[in-house]
């Protein structure tokens, strides 16, 4: 395999907390070391792991049905939302609870989901973050649509897909990079290469890098150390800035690792190879910037102390509310099926609502 | 107002035109609807005068046309999309029933997506395999999606302008067979009340016998069928759905209550099919009222057979008139 070589994904910050050497391929712009945001960072991945572990403990108790766990992808969203403006957009699937939490959906909302109280939970517009998508790769089409208005709006404004490695087979997402370098839109194609899609292995999607494939539609392309915050942070504004631009579309593969199951119904023991997670768990991303922020002294002991009790009061805050959900109430299902009146949908609202001796369906 | 004839194509022509200079927002996307101005030259001459940015070409896929439709909707666009035949429609049905249809619904009515779907379905031209599809029991099954077919110029011209306008998701399906079918038009400024309307079926001719239910390419059918049958001596309602989804049932109830006597026509496969649905609706609501069963004059359950069959497989106005005689008789 010489084509097909993986290069080493670019990174900045190592896992013992060092700065790597500056290079041409992934600059390190000197603001991305103010202590202001390394602290915003690390708040920000450590509330988002919080909810995470709230989350696959509620459904350990029965009050979620499901629970799709983003724990050890942290840096790889919080970097990458963090580099958004308030012209972008983000175009999720159902794993980017850490881009949520960036974008500020409230944990509880976005929970509704998983408990079975809503398909959706958030206004999108209000927080620049469209739905949960569960089919896989459709968002990603949206994403190019979103950002083919821009340039009809001249808004200055992109869009970012977030997409999995497995999603990459999807036909959409061929379609969304077709779409996107013919129209020159102002889109990131955000990959999270997290190893598995459920029990298949990278290989089973690939036999060449993702890179290699989305340099072939022709756009730019970067593969960067998804565990670290500050390449994913660096690479996406440096990716929202060429598509705000003008300059078209990029592809950046975060390379990372899915240290949960794929949700709380799987169970990888029976697929993953021994001592895989045990060498992921050396390359945690909160410990890598924990190291750097006490190496450079922008944190001491009382920050982390605070930041850990701000996160156990959030998941007492989630597991509260959750708990304490109220099943909707039956007539909403048949709310916001259409926009405007249908008649079906009333007759159906109406026979559901009168008892069976009345000519309903409901005894 | 003015009337002018048309055909169904100029029809919709002018509507897509007319809808275009209303509202800024209106796009229109498809494969080859631009310079070519689509194959069967629905948009011919649109890219000229809105422009590249508002009338343009979409690679050659149709999931890829859907999605960033939606994408565009959700930018505050009202896309207008063409799916070049039925046939084809199939690799964005995805992004349809998965995406489109349940947005709103998901969104809790924040995000409306208001996207037209065309669609030229249909039979009756001679075409070659998945060009004479009729998919519409799909997209009627599916909550969310509105569903609409004109059956003449006139309505194509007013139901497309409506169609635009619906804050909803709505599959348009024009039955290529009656594209060059002229009739008048009566063109002019659609208004909100106007557009409501359209949403309703339409009764085209009034008998005291026996209610025919038809939409789309099977409207001129049946009515032709109607004219044959009064020479026999049988009066005929004729009644034009035109929205598919939502039913508007209520005028063919009121018929049925007086003629006693029902038959649904259509081009798609009988079973599981619209006739289906309205058959089952009219046997609820006029159980007392019937004289004979409620016939269904519709496609075998075969795929859509070569060209040279499709005499044999449409409902023509012979198989209409002989279905009719047969529940006359029961």
């Amino acid at each position: 395999m010489t084509e097909g070589e993986h290069t080493e994904p670019l990174h900045l910050l190592a896992p013992d907390g060092s700065l790597s050497e500056a290079s041409s391929a992934l600059p390190l712009p000197p603001q991305l070391l103010e202590p202001d945001l390394l602290r915003a960072l690390f708040r920000d991945m450590t509330m988002a792991r919080r909810v995470d572990t709230e989350a696959t403990a509620l459904q350990r108790t029965g009050e979620l049905g499901l629970w799709s766990s983003c724990l050890g992808q942290e840096a790889a969203q919080v970097g990458s939302a963090h580099a958004m403006d308030e012209r972008d957009f983000a175009f999720p699937t159902y794993r980017e609870s850490a881009a949520a939490w960036v974008r500020g959906v409230d944990p509880v909302a976005l929970l509704g989901l998983y408990r079975g109280t809503t398909h959706g939970g958030w206004v999108p517009d209000e927080h620049r973050f469209a739905l949960f998508t569960i089919v896989l790769g459709a968002q990603v089409l949206h994403a190019v649509g979103y950002a083919m208005g821009q340039q009809r709006l001249d808004s200055g404004g992109a869009a970012i897909a977030y997409f999995g490695d497995g999603a990459t087979s999807e036909g959409d997402v061929h379609e969304a990079m077709v779409f996107a370098t013919v129209t020159n839109a102002p889109v990131v194609f955000f990959c999270q290469n997290n190893g598995w899609a459920i029990s298949e292995p990278v290989h089973r999607q690939t036999t060449v890098p993702f890179t290699q494939r989305a340099a072939g539609y022709g756009m730019p392309t970067m593969r960067i150390d998804g565990n670290d915050v500050l390449a994913s942070l660096a690479a996406t504004q440096w990716a929202l800035e060429h598509a705000r631009g003008g300059s078209g579309p990029v592809f950046i593969e975060a390379v990372t690792y899915r240290m949960g199951a794929h949700t709380t119904s799987d169970d990888p023991t029976r697929y993953r190879p021994p001592g895989e997670l045990e060498y992921w768990a050396t390359q945690d991303p909160i410990d890598r910037l924990r190291l750097l922020m006490i190496n450079r002294e922008v944190a001491a002991e009382d920050f982390f102390v605070e930041v850990q009790a701000q996160a156990d009061a959030l998941g007492e805050r989630i597991r509260a509310a959750v708990r304490g959900a109220e099943d909707p109430e039956a007539g909403l299902m048949f709310d916001h099926v259409y926009a405007s009146d249908h008649a079906q949908v009333e007759r159906d609202r109406q026979r559901w609502s009168a008892p069976f001796a009345e000519g309903g369906v409901m005894a | 107002m003015s009337a002018a004839p048309m055909t169904m194509v100029g029809g919709l022509n002018a509507g897509l035109r007319a809808s275009l200079d209303h509202d800024p927002r209106v796009l229109l996307m498809g494969e080859d609807i631009a310079t070519l101005g689509g194959v069967f030259r629905v948009t011919d001459g649109l890219a000229k005068d809105f422009g590249d940015q508002r009338v343009f070409d979409t690679p050659l896929a149709e999931s890829g046309i859907l999605g960033t439709a939606i994408g565009l909707a959700m930018a505050g666009f009202r896309p207008v999309v063409e799916i070049q035949f039925d046939g084809f429609v199939f690799p964005a049905f995805d992004q349809i029933v998965t995406q489109l249809a349940k947005h709103h619904y998901r969104s809790a009515g924040h995000t409306p997506l208001p996207i037209v779907v065309r669609i030229p379905y249909g039979g009756g031209i001679g075409a070659v395999e998945h060009h004479s599809e009729s998919p519409e029991a799909y997209f009627v099954h599916t909550p969310g999606l509105r569903v609409w077919t004109p059956s003449d110029a006139n309505q194509a011209y007013l139901g497309i302008q409506a169609a635009i306008a619906c804050p909803d998701p709505v599959i348009f399906l024009e039955p290529k067979r009656r594209y060059w079918d002229k009739a008048e038009v009566a063109l002019g400024t659609l208004s909100a009340d106007d557009a409501e309307r359209m949403w309703s079926s339409r009764t085209l001719r009034t008998g005291s016998d026996i209610t025919v239910v038809a939409y789309g390419p099977m409207v001129r059918t049946c009515t032709e069928a109607a004219n044959a049958l009064a020479e026999l001596g049988v009066k005929a309602t004729v009644i034009d759905l035109r929205s598919l989804s939502p039913l508007d049932l209520d005028p063919i109830f009121a018929s049925v209550r007086q003629t006693g006597r029902c038959v649904v026509v259509h081009e798609a496969v009988e079973t599981v099919g619209l006739g289906a649905e309205i058959a089952a609706r009219v046997v609820e609501e006029c159980f007392y009222s019937l004289e004979a069963p409620v016939q269904r004059i519709a496609g075998p359950h075969v795929p859509y057979p070569p060209s040279r069959f499709e005499r044999h497989y449409l409902p023509s106005i012979d198989r209409v008139v002989a279905g009719v005689v047969q529940v006359m008789a029961g």
